[in-house]
């Protein structure tokens, strides 16, 4: 609990501090939400405008689909907080595990 | 902290989904579990990609024959703001503000419905253009991870429903507080899943 400021006494000033950290946390949010829509009608728009080639599309997409899912868990899920090392831990091993399987499937499996 | 004290707006403490042990093993446990829904996924994604367009002839319907931009995109959207909204449902959790949360959460269990009813049309219309699942690989992979996904939205819509009618008349306190937490972390995950659905099944689908 290192990150929480020490108590005042006064607890009608904490819940005042508190709310208007929580507030500016919530406006965070929305500007990573924005983003996340952004990202989302690039990668459709990408996609849409026939313009580009396969080999540029889909590494592109791939990315803006990695750096939304980043904003998803760092900050809706709050992994960016302090107390989330077993979380990290546990999505980070599972990630692992699924991205051998992924690497595994694409690659042993030609005909 | 105990589960059972009765809160006030005062009292309520900085984060009501860790202050009690309850709480402190439900928001550890729950991870644990993501973590493993995410190699579920992984396995489910890895399936598909090896089996994508591995259909038995010609007449048979490929990815890019069946899917279509304005669909995925609305269901894309319907889900992404899903996830604001219950971002502000946990922002009124930490406020101590029953109401507001309950409002935001039933916005989430809204649009999860509208979702999930595009997704019923979708392999509706699919079924009827060939594209089953005992049709063929493709159609048993692609199906089977979409399917999988839309499964996680309908028990995820039952579980905060669940919660909501269950709390209704309590008011926030320290046991349910945790639950409402997890419960809206799922929804996330479910979230992160659907954006990789939709960039790998969808839109890489209709590249080629």
């Amino acid at each position: 609990m290192t990150n929480q400021p020490l108590s005042s006494g006064n607890p009608r000033v904490d819940v005042e501090y508190r709310r208007k950290k929580s507030a500016e946390e919530m406006r965070y949010q929305v500007i990573s939400f924005t983003l996340m829509i952004f990202l989302t009608l690039v990668a459709f728009a990408s996609v849409a405008l026939k313009g580009f080639t396969a080999w540029f599309t889909v590494p592109f997409i791939l990315l803006l689909a990695a750096v939304q899912v980043v904003f998803q868990l760092f900050y809706f899920m709050h992994m960016s907080h302090k107390g989330h090392e077993a979380p990290t831990l546990f999505l980070f091993s599972g990630l692992f595990v699924g991205l051998t399987a992924i690497l595994a499937f694409s690659t042993i499996i030609w005909w | 902290m105990h589960a059972e004290e009765k809160m006030t707006y005062e009292t309520w403490p900085a984060e009501p989904e860790k202050s009690t042990l309850e709480a402190k093993n439900k928001f550890l446990g729950f991870w644990l579990f993501l973590g493993g829904e995410t190699v579920l996924f992984a396995t489910l994604f890895a399936t598909y990609l090896a089996l994508k367009d591995k259909v038995p002839n010609t007449s048979q319907p490929l990815a890019k024959d069946l899917f279509e931009l304005p669909l995925t995109f609305v269901a894309t959207m319907l889900l992404l703001t899903s996830s604001i909204t219950s971002v502000y449902a946990m922002y009124h959790m930490k406020n101590f503000a029953f109401k507001k949360m309950m409002l935001w959460l039933g916005l989430t269990v809204l649009l999860g419905l509208g979702f999930l009813g595009l997704e019923v049309y979708e392999f509706s219309h699919y079924v009827h253009e060939g594209h089953k699942f005992t049709s063929s690989a493709f159609g048993s992979a692609f199906y089977s991870l979409v399917g999988f996904h839309g499964g996680h939205v309908a028990f995820g819509l039952c579980w905060i429903l669940t919660l909501m009618i269950r709390n209704s008349k309590r008011g926030l306190s320290l046991y349910n507080a945790p639950k409402f937490y997890v419960a809206s972390l799922y929804w996330h995950f479910i979230d992160v899943v659907w954006v990789f659905i939709f960039t790998v099944v969808y839109l890489m689908g209709m590249v080629g």
